[in-house]
């Protein structure tokens, strides 16, 4: 069971527009002051595709998707079919008058009647749902103005008609739908998902060029860049495969350009020797990798915790990078602008590990403040003594000067072999380990900047609950819900799996009686990735891999069990 | 005219006689006649011998992963149109592993050139069957002798409308001259396969051998002619035409985007209102 939310499941055929639905009332409910969550789930494999679109709602801040449905919103047969037993007791279905409730309590809804035509049937649904939950005509009214006033008045004033019959009907219909509480933040807030949360990120840092190859669950976040890179100034190249993009963003970056790649995990797999060559070459890029499960193609549009260890071992040698892996929407952002100044400082690959269901997950966010964003790293954009420049010059802290080809007369010479200070191909053995040395000298200083784990949940936990990336909702919450039953438990989130730096954390690990990693995977990577690091032996494991993301209850389960 | 001393001169670890010798050479001749200075020009490879290039040259250089030289070398001009980039690499770089960035670059058509060092056989790694070595030819990983039909860059290229297609031999050094120069003039992807025979792998394809066969196409030919090119990309026998094949003047991708107008893409600021604007839009 759930606390302090409600939740509202929309599902159809792929097609149908649920996604259009879902999204207007979502923006709807975050005008009107409630917190909103939403998980996408695409059932691409059932008859034809069968996807839901999964809002939790409510007055306190959420943190991650739950199983409940309380109310069901049937765009075809099937739905109902498929989820008529998860509608809890006090759940209403609301569903088109010509489908069958099977005997569920039920709204039909005279769609046919209410839109004139198909495509006025969003905002019919959108009509009816709010004026199910109690949410003011105004909200809606004034967001199908902002959502099609770019077509034209014509446009507005047909869907207006029809937002005001499909409000009225529901309105005149008496409908036995507990009504949402009172909405407690005001504060204007966009709807936003965890990729395109990475996209403002990197724009925020500067970011110049990317490459991509599509892959679910990432594509996304290039597209985004595509949809503000002519104002923002962004090349955004498709290419013909992952190894030209990971080899592209190299060259983008070695001509100027702060560089993202987005991929997923077979697309990753492809690019791993261009990571080896960005770890030698001394090459910022920032490389997203929204996983999915595998092995190969796995389930395409799942979500899986399953490549933190591809991540941490790509490519072939030795060399430092550093592994983001945000817990939240506002982090996607946050961090993927820290991974460019990492990136830039350290040159060296950073990447930012999501998952689908953060890839996909949507919250009300306030927007960031961009004035409060730290500074990014920069290159060397001098030209002084430039005779005398080299790109691998061996200094104290292992950081060349990053000259830009082409800004100056300096000539910049980037070399994939073991080489000399000015980047020529050298077999000498001394040369080769002061270059390998100076390249983990860099590390040295990642370790310092390290993104300390997060605390949740009791002080002093008896119990203690340690996840990473994604899983940190659900995490917390599970805990917010055996405290709430007087048992001692607390959440250690840690948004950086990588490099680790042990006196962030040691002291919680050691001070708790029972230590379990939670997290979305079969082997418990990050334990034993913990445990490699520290010595230290967690207590058991929460582990996921069957597609789905972690839900209170599903942890709550398993701790049981 | 740039003193071709700005160039260097190094040290290599190319054989004694070897073809890439004077492509190197043919190569600083023709910058130095551009008057493109060392810190004008990006140099972007793979790996190879012939890929070895930018440790040969005092230029900007990128040497990147065997068959990945173009995807930087294009990233380099989009993101930086100010510079002049050559790709340069041999044929199993280009042709081999590389082949889907090779197809890749001719449909994309940034304008840049590809320096394609062709001599038939992998130098680098001690005599293997290269995607342009002749059906039967014998070598220790082929000794019953390759079964593959060989790769034809030039009618490839062609076939795609590249920009500008050309074939040229390092055993004529001021027609190579000629060649790069052309090719780095041409907008757009600009190709020259260059013949630069191994002399320690290569015992069928041979200096002797190109030379006997190669001749330089007259001024009665039209390289804009599509049919006529096709021709001459299959005359591959007991005489190959040197030259440009085929060229046409699809607008290159750097002027189609306008990202590219503003000049060089790391020195544009981040627009902080614009993004505020963008975020407003998510409200």
């Amino acid at each position: 069971m759930s606390i302090h939310s409600r939740h509202i499941v929309i599902g159809g055929a792929a097609g149908q527009g649920l996604v259009t639905v879902g999204q207007l009332l979502c923006k709807s409910m975050i005008r009107a002051g409630y917190e909103v969550l939403v998980t996408q789930d695409y059932m691409s494999r059932v008859r034809g595709g069968h996807n839901t679109y999964n809002i939790r709602v409510g007055v306190e801040p959420l943190t991650g998707p739950t199983d409940a449905c309380d109310i069901l919103v049937a765009l075809n047969q099937e739905t109902v079919e498929l989820h008529r037993n998860s509608l809890s007791s006090k759940g209403l279905l609301v569903l088109d008058e010509e489908l069958d409730a099977l005997g569920l309590p039920a709204l039909k809804v005279p769609f046919a009647t209410l839109a004139p035509k198909a495509i006025f049937q969003n905002v019919a649904a959108l009509g009816v749902l709010c004026s199910a939950l109690g949410i003011a005509k105004e909200i809606p009214s004034k967001l199908v103005h902002d959502s099609f006033g770019k077509k034209g008045d014509a446009v507005v004033q047909q869907n207006m008609q029809v937002l005001d019959d499909a409000y009225a009907w529901g309105l005149a219909n008496g409908l036995e739908c507990e009504k949402l509480p009172q909405p407690k933040n005001l504060t204007p807030r966009m709807f936003l998902n965890g990729n395109e949360a990475i996209a403002l990120g990197a724009l925020a840092a500067g970011v110049k060029f990317c490459s991509f190859y599509p892959m679910t669950p990432a594509t996304s976040v290039a597209q985004n860049l595509i949809t503000h890179g002519r104002k923002m100034g962004v090349i955004v190249e498709q290419v013909e495969d992952e190894i030209a993009a990971l080899n592209m963003g190299l060259g983008a970056s070695y001509a100027g350009a702060p560089t993202l790649v987005p991929t997923s995990g077979g697309g990753f797999a492809l690019m791993t020797e261009a990571v080896s060559l960005a770890g030698v070459m001394e090459q910022p890029v920032v490389i997203v990798l929204a996983q999915r499960p595998g092995p190969a193609t796995g389930l395409p549009t799942r979500t899986e915790q399953a490549d933190l260890n591809l991540v941490l071992y790509a490519g072939h040698g030795e060399f430092p990078r550093a592994i983001f892996a945000p817990g939240t929407i506002e982090e996607c952002f946050l961090l993927t602008h820290k991974a460019f100044d990492i990136t830039e400082k350290y040159q060296t690959p950073a990447f930012v590990l999501t998952d689908q269901e953060l890839a996909d997950r949507h919250m009300g966010v306030v927007p960031f403040d961009l004035s409060r964003l730290p500074a990014v790293a920069q290159p060397d954009l001098g030209d002084g003594a430039a005779e005398q420049y080299r790109r691998y010059a061996l200094t104290r802290d292992g950081l060349s000067p990053r000259r830009i080809p082409g800004y100056g007369s300096s000539i910049v010479l980037a070399d994939c072999h073991e080489h000399t200070e000015d980047g020529h191909i050298t077999e000498d053995m001394g040369m080769r380990v002061a270059m390998n040395d100076k390249r983990f000298i860099k590390a040295e200083g990642m370790v310092d900047e390290v993104v300390p784990p997060k605390r949740f949940g009791a002080a002093h936990p008896k119990r203690l609950l340690v996840c990473w990336g994604s899983t940190e909702g659900a995490a917390r919450e599970a805990a917010d819900m055996l405290n709430a039953k007087g048992e001692s438990v607390g959440v250690l989130s840690f948004s950086q799996v990588w490099p680790l730096n042990p006196g962030q954390f040691m002291a919680d690990l050691e001070a708790a009686e029972e230590v379990i990693c939670v997290e979305g995977n079969k082997t418990a990577q990050f334990a034993r990735l913990l445990r490699q690091e520290t010595g230290f032996a967690m207590h058991g494991t929460v582990l996921r891999y069957d597609g789905r993301p972690f839900t209170p209850d599903y942890i709550l389960g398993k701790l049981a069990g | 005219m740039i003193d071709i001393n700005a160039y260097g001169e190094y040290k290599t670890s190319w054989c004694p006689g070897c073809g890439n010798h004077d492509v190197l050479k043919a190569l600083k001749q023709a910058l130095a006649e551009l008057d493109l200075a060392p810190h004008q020009v990006a140099h972007v490879s793979g790996i190879g011998q012939a890929a070895k290039a930018p440790h040969y040259i005092t230029l900007n250089g990128f040497n990147g992963l065997h068959g990945r030289g173009l995807p930087p070398a294009q990233a380099v001009k989009l993101v930086n149109p100010a510079l002049t980039v050559i790709a340069e690499s041999g044929d199993g770089c280009n042709y081999g592993e590389g082949g889907n960035h090779f197809l890749a670059a001719i449909r994309r058509n940034v304008d840049m050139t590809l320096l394609a060092h062709d001599n038939q056989i992998y130098g680098l790694t001690k005599g293997q069957a290269s995607p342009t070595t002749f059906e039967g030819h014998v070598t220790k990983s082929q000794p019953d002798g390759v079964t593959n039909a060989p790769f034809n860059p030039i009618a490839v290229a062609v076939a795609m409308r590249a920009n500008f297609v050309a074939r040229a031999f390092s055993g004529n050094v001021p027609h190579l001259v000629k060649m790069i120069q052309a090719a780095i003039n041409h907008p757009g992807f600009a190709m020259v396969d260059i013949f630069s025979p191994c002399i320690s792998f290569n015992k069928v394809n041979t200096f002797g051998w190109y030379k006997q066969r190669c001749y330089e196409l007259g001024d009665d030919y039209d390289p804009t002619n599509w049919d006529a090119a096709m021709e001459k990309a299959y005359e591959f026998g007991d005489r190959i035409p040197m030259g440009v094949i085929w060229k046409t003047d699809r607008k290159p991708l750097n002027e189609r985007l306008p990202m590219c107008a503003k000049g060089a893409l790391g020195k544009q600021p981040v627009d902080k209102a614009v993004l505020e604007g963008i975020m407003q839009a998510y409200i």
